[in-house]
């Protein structure tokens, strides 16, 4: 499947257009984790197990996405957009969304 | 007495390690950025972009990155911002974040000849309830559409 977040897929042409196909998913890591990035916090710099946890979750949310859209019939999701908004502490939300089409070599 | 007291030491050990942190990931920033000077050129809008070459593959990339502030610094924009101008301590926390995510994405992208329509997304993801207490963390996502010739 061919994501993309431009209008078009280059090279190739749309034969058909399925609307808007979505994904979304909230995370949590656990409690360990959630202690060690508290500390971290104080002390500064990165906090990678939020990091980990935030690709995790932008991961299933495409995935869920590309799913939908494999259920269409489509083979390309275009003018793919990311979003991201805090639930609570701890706990990332990653949505994704695009156009689902259907793409073909161009000539 | 000792309340003050226990503050200036929180205060000095979270500006030490605050200092010595931010010093370390700025050299590591610059050199990753440094080694990636010729590779794909981002931030070409999606309509601008064009061409007629033959092309390999097409792929979203993606880069992340949590960044999170000190005690020291969030004490210190507190206080600062009840006079206002430029917080100057979170200035370096973002900046730090927001390229970090880009070289990320950048470095996921090795191969290819462009990244275009690069988009960050960031959302802060600390306390809400209680925002004075907590120090600020940014989580972003720099994504973008990588493009490999033939």
């Amino acid at each position: 499947m061919i994501l993309t977040n431009i209008e078009s897929v280059p090279g190739m042409v749309i034969t058909a257009q399925y609307g808007l196909v979505t994904g979304s998913t909230v995370r949590a890591k656990n409690a360990i984790k959630d202690f060690g990035a508290g500390l971290k916090n104080m002390v500064g710099g990165e906090l990678k197990s939020y990091t980990e946890l935030l690709s995790e979750a932008r991961e299933e949310a495409i995935h869920r996405m590309q799913q939908q859209a494999q259920m269409m019939g489509a083979n390309a999701v275009i003018n793919v957009r990311l979003a991201t908004s805090s639930v609570t502490v701890g706990a990332a939300e990653v949505y994704a969304y695009g156009t689902a089409v259907k793409v073909a070599p161009k000539g | 007495m000792g309340d003050i007291l226990l503050l200036l030491i929180v205060l000095g050990i979270t500006f030490m390690t605050g200092t010595i942190i931010e010093k370390r990931h700025f050299e590591n920033i610059k050199k990753r950025e440094i080694a990636l000077i010729k590779k794909p050129i981002i931030n070409f809008g999606a309509k601008t972009w064009h061409t007629n070459r033959k092309i390999k593959s097409i792929q979203l990339v993606t880069g992340e990155c949590v960044i999170s502030g000190d005690y020291f610094k969030n004490f210190v924009a507190s206080l600062k911002s009840f006079f206002g101008g430029r917080l100057t301590t979170f200035e370096s926390v973002l900046d730090r974040g927001r390229r970090e995510a880009i070289l990320r994405m950048r470095e996921k992208a090795r191969g290819a000849n462009f990244i275009i329509n690069t988009r960050i997304e960031s959302v802060m993801i600390n306390d809400t309830y209680n925002p004075q207490e907590s120090v600020p963390q940014c989580a972003i996502i720099a994504y973008g559409t990588a493009i490999t010739y033939e």
